[in-house]
């Protein structure tokens, strides 16, 4: 690990952050631990470290690494949720890093977000119908009847029915709420979709619905897909290319099935060696089963 | 959709506050005597026919004072709580998601006013501006200010960790629709809970700064004041104290049920279970 790019990621094109739909460049993010002591200097933590990628229109690139390998830290930065330290951010050719919240409102309508905790990201407070329809209401998209259509024609979409407008977050089942927020992610048409983990609180029967629904919207959209994941076979159902991250920094980026055949780095091979491990561990399970990686 | 359940704190709770809002309003219309007025009966009745609740000292009739006194401990825990609700929770959210120096500056602020007692604040008050009830008020307010901003604070920044923050900011919310659409929903329970214990303590406060002389004066009917008058003949006339202090208890009792219970009432997850 001498530099935060590999080899391989330059063997993909690197396009101008013009044409990419997603652009990262040389992205570091530091966090200043609270003060210990008088004398020192509080600690650093480089989150994120040197991170350059490029995501084409259209592309589904899945990021995978374990826990605190700064992940979600890099989502937060794409999405305009945090600033980075150094480095640039791009998202559709329009730079992110340097804005004020108020000069993103063209990101909210271009780039929207899936989150991990079904229960966690939907105000117990509203209804489905107000939280699907918030990003049209932040954005004054509509008039309130064409907000109220659009909402049941986005319910339809992810397979609830209309009536599940009236209804409370809490009156829904896991994946049923991971519908929810794909409508609401889907409602001010986005041309990026992040998922930050979207399926790993769920049932395993349930993910594969869930998963295939992403899968679905991002087809029927065109939409772009960043898929954030420590579970390596969630990436590799749904992403043509994946980025493994370790302790901050890209460690290799590949197509996905160039990646699970023929891993370059050491870590990426330990990650991929993780996972059979388990299923074997199990017994009986096939070694193309394996789901096995626990949740978080 | 499913109906709310009704449960047993509220009923009970709301049964005790009507039962004070009823006195109070009945005072209004109709009291069996004219309040405060001195008769020219016997003094230190035990509850009979003829007064329900029995004579004071004073000859007067105590139930009359009763429910005249609603008003008073009504007016108080209305306007106290009321005060500190309009001011604490807005510095409460202020606090959590404005300015570091903002926040700060604010908690220290209500550091400050929470190291004085509040009755102590109370009687600072009324020893500036004399003894009234309209004092008595103002300064349970202020003094009570300080909870709810702390509670507030503590609840908004507990919301603001939420994915559903995250989510509302990345729908394009800024912080002023954050604050009004997820955060002030979201600590409404709280809120109301504080409002509730504060009331009680607001009606106690009151009764605390009549019993001391400094709060509703001679002359104006209070629960409090009445309990300041029963002290001297606790032993002899024992029902002068018990009357009015049952009643402030039932009040009190009544305001915390009815918190406790309107907070699960108006939480939608706890519909229809």
């Amino acid at each position: 690990m001498t530099g935060p790019a590999s080899p391989r990621a330059a063997t993909v094109p690197a396009g101008t952050p013009a044409a990419a739909a997603v652009s990262l460049r040389d992205v570091h993010r530091e966090f200043r631990r609270p003060r210990t002591s008088l004398r020192h200097d509080p600690a650093v933590v480089h989150a994120v470290r040197g991170v350059s990628l490029d995501i084409a229109a259209g592309e589904r690139v899945g990021i995978v690494g374990e826990s605190g390998s700064g992940k979600t830290t890099l989502l937060r930065l794409l999405c305009g949720l945090d600033t980075p330290t150094s480095g640039e951010v791009y998202v559709q050719g329009r730079p992110v890093h340097d804005q004020p919240a108020r000069r993103l409102r063209w990101l909210r309508r271009e780039l929207q977000l899936v989150f991990q905790d079904p229960m966690g990201s939907l105000d117990p407070r509203m209804r489905v119908g107000q939280i699907v329809a918030e990003p049209l209401v932040a954005q004054r998209i509509g008039s309130r009847a064409e907000r109220r259509a659009r909402v049941t024609e986005l319910l339809e979409r992810v397979g609830l029915p209309a009536e599940a407008a009236d209804r409370y977050p809490h009156q829904f089942s896991g994946g049923q709420r991971q519908r929810i927020s794909i409508a609401r992610a889907l409602a001010p048409r986005p041309h990026v979709l992040v998922g930050d983990e979207p399926v790993s609180a769920l049932d395993v029967s349930v993910r594969a619905q869930v998963l295939n629904l992403v899968d679905e919207v991002v087809d029927g959209y065109g939409l772009t897909l960043v898929l954030v994941s420590h579970d390596l076979s969630v990436v590799r159902h749904v992403c043509d290319r994946v980025a493994v991250m370790r302790q901050g920094e890209l460690v290799e980026v590949a197509p996905t099935e160039q990646l699970y055949r023929d891993p370059q780095h050491p870590y990426t091979r330990e990650l991929l060696a993780s996972v059979p491990h388990l299923a074997d561990a199990l017994g009986s399970h096939p070694p193309d089963m394996e789901r096995s990686q626990p949740d978080e | 959709m499913s109906r709310r359940r009704i449960n047993p704190s509220l009923v009970i709770g709301g049964a005790l506050v009507l039962l004070v809002v009823g006195l109070a309003l009945l005072s209004y219309v109709w009291t069996p005597y004219q309040p405060m007025r001195v008769l020219s009966v016997e003094a230190y009745q035990t509850p009979n026919a003829e007064h329900w609740l029995g004579t004071d000292r004073l000859r007067r009739d105590v139930f009359t004072q009763i429910v005249v006194g609603a008003r008073t401990t009504l007016l108080v825990g209305v306007i106290a709580v009321g005060v500190a609700a309009l001011v604490g929770v807005p510095l409460g959210i202020l606090a959590a998601m404005g300015p570091g120096w903002v926040g700060t500056l604010l908690m220290r602020g209500t550091d400050i006013l929470l190291a004085f007692p509040a009755l102590l604040l109370a009687i600072m008050f009324a020893a500036l501006y004399g003894g009234s009830t309209r004092v008595a008020m103002v300064a349970i307010g202020i003094a009570t200010v300080p909870s709810f901003a702390r509670i507030t604070r503590s609840g908004t920044l507990g919301v603001l960790r939420t994915d559903y923050v995250t989510a509302a900011r990345a729908a394009g919310r800024g912080r002023p629709a954050i604050a009004v659409r997820h955060v002030l929903p979201n600590v409404t329970g709280l809120v109301i809970v504080q409002a509730s214990v504060s009331f009680a303590i607001a009606i106690l406060a009151e009764a605390a700064l009549a019993y001391l002389g400094l709060g509703t004066p001679a002359g104006q009917a209070s629960w409090g004041r009445m309990l300041y008058e029963a002290q001297s003949t606790l032993a002899s006339a024992t029902h002068l104290a018990l009357i009015p202090g049952g009643a402030i208890a039932a009040a009190v009792l009544g305001f915390n049920l009815l918190g406790d219970g309107l907070r699960d009432w108006l939480d939608p997850r706890l519909e229809g279970r």
